[in-house]
């Protein structure tokens, strides 16, 4: 057994059992953290893959941007787990059931028979070889039309999300920068004059 | 690598919508409130535009274009058109009723329009690739309508559960799209349609595989049993606006996406999608039509019957046969049509401060405006398939279809079935009809809104007694 294969099987322990950590943990933060741990697995068999980009990618993508913000909305949100769990063993044997049945479809399928390597004529590239750049130059031509439907799908989300949080409701209570800026001293301060008190016996 | 710039002509219905759209987006931030008309007139003007250009471009023959991810065909120009009508119907229908719920927003008409922007990617899909964009692109813009009232809950959680379903589904129907790229080396439809007849007996395992998956994500969009809790949940949650809009003109784009998947991507596994599709539409059929008779809420209704029109659609692609093909396009697009109608005139129903969401809301609508309750008639019973209208010709020719492959016991219950389905439609008519009026407020209708309606409703009178025309621009579009 090679080295790259002893290090792919220790990374895809981790990832399953991350994976699992997932779905089990009670507190929400530690599933968040276990997703995380996931995603770097991930990333690290995507490099024994030779995907150096992808697994660059993920990490930046995933790890750093998608699953800080997602760790900031648990912890606003304060969950509580308890109610959640209500109807899970009401639904656990048909839940189990249906999953016993996909497990031993793609245990079936998805292996060395179908999708070993000799199965596809695989291209040792040399050491110097830029999958980043190969993925550019297919990206921005012959798949120039999906990269640009991605593009307009990451526009709807941001109209999506304005649209769905952008409203004024009653009674809060919000800044208005120009009027801020416009203001004028003779708004805040008001100048008394008094005439000085005596101080008494 | 040589590189030729692709041809963009075929491609510029999509790309006037996808300007216009943007155009909008930005037009609509400088208008005041009462201005929103214009937003409202441009997103009509972007539809109509895109349906003369269509029309300027139309495809007599098949062009691919943008190196295998785009397909331009007569099948894809008639769907084009169609999903057009239906968005500009569905814009018409709900312009006063958002306006009296001071939902009378840009954002509506701009989602919507990026919505017809993703349904015309599906029905152009050539590769596995842009069949899942276009897929996500239209059912994003799908979520957030339906969340659009903000000030209503039952709108956010038929929201959530539409969205968190929604991802299930993508990822079901990713997993498939994944499967098959393995078997084959390939998302362009094409390529994979010839990898499929050329693969060896042990590969096909892998495909099938795949398939189930390819099936699930499809059915899941669709709404096909068992595949369909979020259907009612959704069309009762939603604001009938929305309603009306998904109720429409996304089947026409789900038509053409099992047409470019199944058809024509995995045409060779016939005989395996064929049994999954029986599954799906024996079940669709028996439970939409059994579960619609109790419901009371006609919104809620009308979504188990949409539950049982897409097991009709499905049949007639089971046939597997250029006449089934044909059978449930044209199906398709008469659904849609009676969809558009029934929402409609529900949407007219509702008035500010109050919805029409019940069956018992038609009672006596004979007495208060006879010319819509003699529509909802027509709709009605079209739907039920009752002679003489274009409901009964559209399943006949389904029927035809399957009986002519030697399915008759599918096609007996599917008889057996529409007939038990004719009561809950009836039961409307004979609500409007026989039943005293719980209300007597005027309905009050813009005069566009009465003409379209009408337009709409006879539209289906007249399609009935002469169906042929319809129908052999569906044939001559597939053979094309």
């Amino acid at each position: 057994m090679g080295f790259d294969k002893f290090l792919f099987y220790v990374f895809a322990l981790i990832l399953l059992f991350a994976a699992v950590r997932v779905i089990t943990a009670r507190n929400p933060i530690h599933a968040a953290l276990f997703l995380v741990l996931a995603f770097f697995t991930s990333a690290a068999l995507w490099l024994l893959l030779e995907a150096e980009f992808l697994a660059i990618t993920l990490v930046l993508v995933y790890v750093g941007a998608v699953m800080v913000l997602f760790l900031f909305v648990v912890m606003m949100l304060d969950i509580n787990v308890a109610p959640v769990r209500g109807s899970f063993s009401k639904y656990l044997p048909i839940g189990a059931a249906v999953a016993l049945v996909i497990f031993i479809e793609m245990a079936l399928i998805v292996g060395s028979s179908y999708f070993g390597g000799e199965q596809y004529n695989l291209v040792r590239q040399a050491a110097d070889h830029s999958n980043t750049r190969e993925l550019g130059r297919v990206l921005y031509t012959f798949y120039v039309y999906p990269f640009e439907i991605a593009a307009v799908i990451l526009l709807v989300a941001i109209i999506a999300a304005i649209s769905l949080t952008m409203r004024q409701r009653e009674g809060t209570k919000t800044q208005n920068p120009g009027q801020q800026v416009r203001v004028s001293r003779d708004d805040r301060v008001r100048l008394v004059r008094m005439a000085s008190e005596k101080k008494k016996k | 690598m040589n590189f030729v710039a692709p041809d963009f002509m075929p491609l510029l219905p999509e790309l006037f919508v996808l300007t216009l759209a943007c155009f909008i987006l930005v037009v609509d931030v400088f208008l005041e409130e009462r201005q929103r008309h214009i937003t409202y007139g441009l997103a009509q003007l972007t539809l109509l535009g895109a349906a003369l250009l269509t029309l300027a471009t139309y495809a007599h023959a098949p062009v691919t274009t943008m190196f295998g991810h785009y397909v331009r065909d007569a099948m894809g120009d008639v769907l084009k058109l169609c999903i057009y009508l239906a968005t500009a119907a569905v814009f018409l229908y709900s312009r006063d009723y958002l306006r009296q719920r001071d939902l009378f927003k840009g954002e509506y008409y701009v989602l919507g329009l990026f919505g017809v922007l993703g349904m015309m990617v599906m029905v152009s899909a050539h590769s596995l690739l842009t069949v899942y964009l276009g897929l996500e692109l239209l059912s994003l813009s799908l979520y957030a309508l339906v969340a659009f009232n903000r000030d209503s809950p039952t709108a956010s959680e038929a929201a959530m559960k539409y969205f968190v379903l929604g991802s299930i589904a993508s990822g079901m129907l990713l997993y498939g799209i994944s499967m098959i790229y393995g078997a084959t080396g390939s998302v362009d439809l094409q390529i994979i349609a010839d990898a499929v007849i050329a693969a060896p007996g042990t590969e096909n395992l892998v495909l099938v595989f795949g398939l189930v998956f390819l099936v699930v994500g499809l059915a899941f969009k669709l709404g096909a049993v068992p595949f369909h809790m979020w259907v009612p949940d959704v069309y009762q949650g939603a604001p009938t606006s929305v309603t009306l809009y998904i109720a429409s003109a996304p089947k026409l784009a789900a038509f053409a996406l099992l047409m470019r998947v199944l058809v024509e991507g995995l045409g060779a596994l016939q005989a395996d999608w064929q049994q999954m599709l029986i599954i799906l539409v024996v079940l669709s059929i028996v439970l939409g039509n059994l579960v619609a008779i109790v419901q009371t809420n006609i919104k809620r209704m009308l979504a188990y019957s949409t539950i049982s029109h897409v097991g009709f659609l499905l049949m007639g692609i089971l046939a597997g046969t250029p006449e089934g093909y044909a059978a449930a396009m044209f199906y398709t697009i008469v659904y849609v049509l009676m969809a558009v109608g029934a929402f409609g005139v529900v949407i007219v129903l509702s008035r500010s401060g109050f919805e029409a969401e019940n069956i018992d809301d038609f009672k006596g609508l004979n007495d208060r405006n006879p010319w819509l309750a003699f529509l909802m008639m027509v709709i009605m019973m079209s739907m039920a398939g009752v002679p003489f209208l274009v409901g009964f010709y559209a399943k006949w020719v389904v029927l035809q279809a399957i009986v002519n492959i030697g399915l008759v016991w599918l096609a007996i219950l599917g008889v057996v079935f529409s007939v038990i389905g004719a009561f809950y439609y009836l039961r409307v008519v004979r609500c409007m009809y026989f039943d005293r009026p719980e209300q007597s407020e005027p309905i009050q209708m813009k005069l566009d809104t009465e003409i379209a309606i009408s337009a709409n409703g006879l539209l289906l009178v007249a399609l009935g007694l002469y169906p042929t025309a319809l129908m052999t621009w569906c044939a001559l579009a597939l053979s094309g």
